[in-house]
C-alpha cells in the first residue's frame, strides 16, 4: 500500500532504495529530516558534519571511494559548500552523488530566498526538481543512475512546500549496489591547473550529452490541453497550475538544468501564448527568451516569495478572492519567541539592559532581535557574528569594542565561528564573544553536533571542548557562566568588556526542551499582595507570564512555567515565589 | 470535476500546541479510506510559539498541497485568535471549530496590542456553521491537558463523519503506549462533545 510521506522522507527512502551507503549533512530547515530519517535505515552510514562544506567534502570522498552518496543541506548551505561543489563538478564521481538543495521561497525559516537552480548553470550540474513526494523518491533513484552515467554530481532542488508536504508514495526494495572499485586517478581527481583544464573539456562534453538526454527524459512531459495558453512549469508550482488551470496545456519540467530546448520549442509552437510559471528567479524564462521564443513570466508573476494557488488565479485568470467574513477588530501578529525556560532569554535581558552593540548570529537566539528584548544589531549568516564584531572594532576603534559583543550559538560556533575567533586573536582585536551553549542545535529541531559529544545516531563520541578550543586559538580569557544567573552573567560581561584583549564567555545551560535540561521540579507564582504591577517581569517576554489589565497585576501560568527562576531575579519586590510541584 | 470533490481541512494554532499530530492522524485515516491525500505542515522557526497552520486535502486526485483562501471546508482552531487570523480561508458555508483557549501573543503580553477578548463570540455570530469547544478543560478531565489536540480530533472526526474505529486505530499507531489511555478517552469525549453543539 502507498504510504504518506513528507518530501524529505521520500528523498531518504529513494536514496535508501537506490543503494546509497553514505549520507552527510549539516541541519537546516527545510532539509533536516532527510538525514534524520535516512540514518534510521539498516546498513547505511549517516553523519552530521560540522558544516555544509565538510559535509560535501565527506560526500566527495565517499563517492570517490565508490559508494553511492547523498548530501543534503538548505539553500544557504550550498553557499558554504560551493567551493568543493564547483570543482567536484570537474572531477565527476565514482559512486553516484546526489546533492539535495532545499530552497525556502517565502523564507519560512531562512535569512534569504536565493534560488539555487542558479547553481545548476553556474556549477554546470544536472538539476532535477520533483513536484510531490512520489517524484521525490523516483527522481532521487533516477539521479543516482544519471550521476554515474554522466559522471556528474546531480542536484535535487526542492522547496519548503515539497520538503514538508506529505503525499502518497509507492515504496520499493533496496537494491544492493556493490562499491565501485577505487583506482588512483590523479588526472581525474587532482585538480591542478594542467589536469583541471582537461577536465573542463569533459564538463562541456557532459553538458552537451545531458542537453541531448533531457530532450527524451520521462521526467519532462507535455500534457496537451487547451492550446490557447501553454504553461511551462516545474516543482510545486506545477501543482498550483493543475489546481487552478486544469484545462491549460502544460509542459512539466523535471530537469531544470539543462533545459530540453527542442521540447520547449515544440511546446511553444503548439500554443498561442506561452507563460513560464516559476517561483523566484526567471531561470527558465530567460533561457527560453534567449532562444528567440516569445514568452511571458516575471512580467505577470512576482520574483518574491512562494506562489499560492490564489496568486495564480489572480495573476493568470484575473480572479481575485472575495472576502466573505469581515471582523471588527484587528488581529495582533504572533511572532515566534523564546520558550519558557530558554537560557537565551537571560543573555538578551542582560545585553539589553547594558545597551550594548550586539553582533548577532543565526539560531533560536536570533529571536533576541525581536521585542521585548530586542537587543541584537545584526545577523547576516552563520558564523558572521565574530567577524562583524571585529570589523566594527577596526572601523570605529577599540573604544567602540568596549561596548560591543558577538553572540553565537554552540552549533554555529562549531559550524563557522572558530575561524572568526582566530581572526580576532591573529589581528589583535579585543572582541568579547558570548557562546550560547545550550547543548544542541535547537533552531532546526535539536540535532547533535561535535560539542554535544553525541553523533547523529545518538552514540557517544569525543566531545569537542569549547573552552579548550578557545584557549587553543589564543584566547587567554575564557570563562563559563550560567545564563539564567543574571548577576553572574552581567558581572562576566562587564569584566570582559573592560579588558583590552579577546575574551570568550561561554553561557552554558541546556535548552529547556531537551532531556538534559533536567528542569527544577517547581513552578513560580506571583504573590499578589506584594505585586505592584510594575511589569518588569512581563518585559522578559515569557509566555508563562501574563498581564491582567483589570487587576493591573502579573500572573504566572503554572502549566507553562518550567521553574527556570529568571523572573524572580528581575522582580524588585520579591513578589515572585517558588512552589514545589 | 475532481476539483469539486476535494475536501479541505485547515488546522491552526500556536507553535507547540500539537497541531501537527492532529493533521497527521486525520491524514492517516483518510488514506485508509482510499483517498488521494496531501498534507502541508510548518516546521522550523514558527514552531517557537508562532502562528502555525497545517492543511489536509483529500479527494480522488489532489494537486496543490495548500488550500486556497476561501476554500476550506473546515477550520479547526486550537486557539481563538488563530481562528480569527485564518478565517479568510473558510468557505462561506464552511465549518469553524474554535477551541476556547487564549494564548497571548507577544504584542499583547507587552501591552502594545489588545487581545480581542470576545473574538470567539464575534466569530460565532458571523460564521453560520461555527462552534466553541473547551478541549483543554476536557483533556484535563481525561488526565492531561496535553491531550487537547486529541479531543479536537474527536470533534473534527464527527464534523467530517469519520468512522471512529479507524481514527482510534490511527491514534494507537501514532501515540506512545503510556499516553494511549488518556488519549483514547480524550478522543471519545471529543466525539461526545460534538453532540452537545
Ligand atoms: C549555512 C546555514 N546552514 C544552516 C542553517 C540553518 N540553521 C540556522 S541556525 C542553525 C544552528 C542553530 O544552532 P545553535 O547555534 O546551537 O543555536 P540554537 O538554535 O541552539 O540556539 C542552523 C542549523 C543556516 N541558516 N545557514
Amino acid at each position: 500500500m502507498k504510504k504518506l510521506m513528507i518530501g524529505n522522507e521520500a528523498i531518504a527512502r529513494g536514496a535508501y532504495e537506490a543503494g546509497a551507503k553514505v549520507a552527510t549533512a549539516y541541519p537546516g530547515t527545510p532539509s533536516t529530516e532527510i538525514l534524520e530519517i535516512f540514518s534510521r535505515y539498516e546498513g547505511v552510514y549517516a553523519e552530521w558534519a560540522p558544516n555544509e562544506k565538510v559535509a560535501l567534502e565527506v560526500g566527495c570522498g565517499a563517492s570517490m571511494g565508490g559508494a553511492r552518496t547523498l548530501v543534503a543541506m538548505k539553500h544557504v548551505g550550498v553557499n558554504v559548500a560551493a567551493d568543493p561543489l564547483f570543482t567536484f563538478s570537474y572531477t565527476g564521481v565514482n559512486g553516484g552523488m546526489v546533492l539535495v538543495s532545499a530552497d525556502d521561497p517565502g523564507m519560512f525559516s531562512s535569512q534569504n530566498e536565493q534560488d539555487n537552480r542558479g547553481y545548476g548553470r553556474f556549477a554546470k550540474l544536472l538539476v532535477l526538481e520533483p513536484s510531490d513526494s512520489q517524484e521525490a523518491r523516483d527522481f532521487v533513484k533516477e539521479a543516482f543512475e544519471l550521476s554515474e552515467r554522466f559522471n556528474t554530481p546531480v542536484m535535487l532542488r526542492i522547496t519548503t512546500r515539497l520538503a514538508h508536504s506529505q503525499s502518497l508514495v509507492e515504496e520499493g526494495e533496496r537494491v544492493d549496489i556493490p562499491l565501485k572499485p577505487y583506482e588512483k586517478n590523479p588526472a581525474k581527481y587532482v585538480m591542478l591547473p594542467g589536469f583541471a583544464r582537461l577536465r573542463h573539456v569533459e564538463v562541456e562534453k557532459r553538458m552537451a550529452a545531458l542537453a541531448e538526454y533531457v530532450e527524451n527524459s520521462s521526467m519532462n512531459r507535455i500534457e496537451w490541453g487547451d492550446r490557447k495558453v501553454g504553461i511551462i512549469t516545474s516543482g510545486i508550482p506545477y501543482q498550483y497550475v493543475k489546481e487552478v488551470m486544469s484545462e491549460a496545456s502544460v509542459l512539466k519540467l523535471g530537469t531544470v538544468n539543462p533545459l530540453p530546448e527542442n521540447l520547449i520549442r515544440e511546446f511553444a509552437a503548439g500554443v498561442d501564448k506561452l507563460i513560464v510559471v516559476e517561483e523566484l528567479e526567471p531561470v527558465i524564462e530567460e533561457q527560453v527568451k534567449s532562444w528567440g521564443i516569445d514568452v511571458q513570466g516575471k512580467d505577470i508573476l512576482p520574483c518574491i516569495s512562494e506562489f499560492t494557488p490564489e496568486l495564480l488565479e489572480e495573476k493568470l485568470l484575473g480572479q481575485a478572492v472575495e472576502e466573505v467574513f469581515t471582523l471588527s477588530t484587528p488581529i495582533p501578529p504572533r511572532p515566534p519567541l523564546f520558550c519558557p525556560g530558554c537560557p537565551h532569554r537571560g543573555v538578551f535581558y542582560v545585553l539589553k539592559r547594558m545597551r550594548l552593540t550586539v553582533c548577532g548570529d543565526i539560531g533560536c537566539y536570533t529571536l533576541g532581535a525581536l521585542n521585548p528584548l530586542a537587543a541584537m544589531d545584526s545577523c547576516i549568516c552563520m558564523g558572521a557574528s565574530i567577524g562583524t564584531a571585529l570589523g566594527i572594532e577596526k572601523a570605529r576603534g577599540e573604544e567602540f569594542a568596549r561596548k560591543t559583543v558577538a553572540v553565537i550559538g554552540d552549533s554555529t560556533f562549531v559550524h563557522s565561528g572558530i575561524t572568526g575567533l582566530i581572526d580576532v586573536v591573529y589581528n589583535q582585536g579585543t572582541s568579547t564573544v558570548i557562546i550560547l551553549d545550550n547543548g544542541t542545535t535547537a533552531m532546526t529541531g535539536h540535532q547533535e553536533h561535535p560539542a554535544t559529544g553525541r553523533t547523529l545516531s545518538g552514540n557517544d563520541t569525543i566531545r569537542l571542548d569549547l573552552e579548550q578550543v578557545c584557549r587553543a586559538v589564543g584566547v587567554n580569557r575564557v570563562r563559563t557562566v550560567d545564563p539564567l544567573n543574571l548577576e553572574e552573567l552581567r558581572t562576566a560581561v562587564e569584566e570582559e568588556l573592560a579588558v583590552g584583549e579577546p575574551s570568550v564567555i561561554i553561557a552554558r545551560r541546556p535548552c529547556a526542551l531537551i532531556p538534559q535540561a533536567d528542569l527544577e521540579k517547581k513552578t513560580y507564582y506571583v504573590d499578589t499582595d506584594k505585586c505592584k504591577g510594575c511589569k518588569l517581569c512581563v518585559k522578559i517576554g515569557c509566555t508563562g507570564i501574563y498581564w491582567e489589565e483589570e487587576e493591573k497585576l502579573a500572573y504566572i501560568n503554572p502549566n507553562l512555567c518550567v521553574g527556570c527562576g529568571l523572573c524572580p531575579q528581575v522582580c524588585k519586590l520579591d513578589a515572585i515565589l517558588a512552589r514545589e510541584a | 470535476m475532481s476539483k469539486q470533490a476535494t475536501t479541505n481541512i485547515l488546522i491552526v494554532g500556536v507553535g507547540g500546541q500539537g497541531t501537527l499530530l492532529t493533521s497527521r492522524v486525520i491524514a492517516r485515516v483518510v488514506v485508509e479510506l482510499g483517498h488521494d491525500v496531501k498534507v502541508s505542515e510548518v516546521h522550523g522557526m514558527a514552531q517557537r510559539g508562532g502562528s502555525v497552520v497545517s492543511q489536509v486535502r483529500f479527494g480522488p486526485r489532489v494537486y496543490s498541497p495548500i488550500i486556497k483562501e476561501g476554500d476550506a471546508d473546515v477550520i479547526l482552531a486550537f486557539e481563538k485568535l488563530e481562528a480569527a487570523r485564518w478565517l479568510h480561508y473558510l468557505k462561506p458555508d464552511g465549518t469553524l471549530i474554535i477551541n476556547d483557549e487564549r494564548v497571548d501573543p507577544l504584542p499583547v503580553m507587552s501591552g502594545e496590542a489588545e487581545y480581542p477578548e470576545d473574538i470567539d463570540q464575534e466569530l460565532v455570530s458571523i460564521v453560520p456553521r461555527s462552534t466553541v469547544v473547551n478541549a483543554t478543560e476536557i483533556a484535563a478531565e481525561c488526565g492531561s491537558s496535553r491531550a487537547a489536540n486529541i479531543v479536537l480530533v474527536g470533534v473534527l472526526s464527527r464534523a467530517m463523519d469519520l468512522e471512529p474505529a479507524l481514527v482510534e486505530q490511527a491514534i494507537r499507531e501514532m501515540l506512545p503506549e503510556r499516553v494511549l489511555d488518556i488519549n483514547l478517552k480524550a478522543f471519545q469525549r471529543g466525539r461526545e462533545l460534538y453532540d452537545t453543539l
